[in-house]
């Protein structure tokens, strides 16, 4: 009886676990997630810079990956291009405008799994008061436990965005219009 | 003597004073055009190094300034010399002058907290890098940045103020203190 009432509590935890994905909380905490940007400076070389606030869950199975959906919340004025007096200009009207767009957002609509490493994700992302759906590839790093007790699981992924359709118009030039987005991504199980 | 208290300046306070008035106004143009421009413009670097360069001038100028003043003493002679004038227009007009250089003071500052946010020196026209403080607040490029703002429009208030007391003295009071300002004058000439 006793064995029967542990095989059916096993039976549920795993049944219920295939329909709900796990929850993950992004570890901002631990700093092992990154939100980084590159753009062309005058066409000659890459500018790197990265949002040193943000937050983010995800939900994913690698059983059922395609009931996977992610989001991600930037702090706007934590733009680090490593140059304060540029990083200002960035928070400024000219570009991020900070004060009126405190906030950019993904928020996911869809997963296609590609296979069992790659998916495309589908959503919403919001930048400069201006939402836009776009799609791009993501890819599972790896999963597993970690050694202090927790799960883990990562991800990277990247999108190029023309800063146009987000209302961005300063000129920087032929070259600097299109800025790249790259996420990684680790989240912590809940 | 329309007055019974009288200013009489010397070459070096007229060389400071006009030099600073000069620079200052140089600044307040430079600062509100070079934010303008924009990045395909051949001065937008050009123009906040030099930016940069003469307010550490502005500076310099500043503390040689003030030790001037209290060397020639003009400062305690209005203060203290005519004490039985120490009316209120006087005290406001030495309060204004004080203020004007704390304003100064405080705009080389910010200015100083802007360009060292983050850690980096500022360029002094390519001669010398001045370094950063070893302490930092939060968003310290923000922060100085509207405080540098304020400051700046302050000053230009303040110095608007200081303008139209000097063209009182000239039109409405008679006095010499304008054409001293202008003209070196011998110190103790008139003093009592």
């Amino acid at each position: 009886m006793k064995k029967l009432g542990l095989c059916l509590m096993l039976v549920v935890v795993c049944f219920s676990g295939s329909i709900q994905a796990a929850k993950y909380k992004v570890d901002v905490e631990g700093a092992h997630a990154f939100i980084t940007f590159k753009i062309k400076h005058l066409g000659y070389s890459w500018l790197l810079g990265r949002f040193n606030k943000f937050e983010g869950e995800f939900e994913y199975d690698a059983v059922q990956p395609d009931k996977s959906s992610i989001s991600i919340l930037i702090n706007t004025s934590s733009v680090d291009s490593n140059h304060a007096e540029r990083d200002k200009h960035l928070r400024g009207e000219d570009f991020l405008n900070v004060g009126k767009f405190p906030e950019a957002k993904f928020i996911s609509k869809k997963i296609e799994v590609i296979d069992d490493e790659n998916a495309k994700v589908i959503g919403d992302f919001t930048l400069h008061g201006v939402t836009k759906e776009i799609s791009f590839p993501v890819q599972k790093i790896g999963e597993g436990k970690d050694p202090w007790g927790g799960y883990r699981a990562g991800f990277t992924g990247k999108t190029e965005l023309r800063l146009s359709d987000y209302g961005i118009t300063y000129n920087l030039g032929p070259a600097s219009t299109i800025v790249e987005i790259e996420l990684n991504l680790e989240g912590i199980r809940q | 003597m329309k007055n019974n208290y009288e200013h009489h300046f010397d070459m070096v306070s007229i060389l400071l004073h006009w030099g600073m008035a000069l620079a200052v106004f140089f600044l307040f143009g430079l600062g509100l055009y070079m934010v303008e421009l924009t990045y395909y413009d051949s001065w937008y670097r050009g123009s906040t190094a030099l930016h940069k360069s003469i307010g550490l001038c502005v500076f310099m100028f500043l503390v040689v300034r003030v030790f001037w003043r209290i060397k020639t003493s003009l400062l305690s002679s209005s203060l203290n010399l005519h004490q039985e004038q120490k009316s209120l227009e006087l005290r406001v007009a030495v309060f204004v002058h004080i203020l004007l250089y704390v304003l100064v003071a405080s705009l080389c500052l910010s200015g100083y907290f802007i360009s060292t946010a983050g850690g980096r020196d500022v360029e002094f026209f390519s001669w010398f890098a001045l370094p950063p403080l070893p302490v930092e607040i939060e968003n310290q490029e923000d922060v100085a940045g509207d405080w540098h703002y304020y400051f700046a429009w302050g000053l230009m208030g303040l110095t608007a103020l200081h303008a139209l007391a000097a063209l009182k003295h000239h039109f409405i009071d008679r006095d010499d203190i304008l054409k001293n300002m202008l003209k070196p004058s011998k110190i103790n000439k008139g003093d009592s």
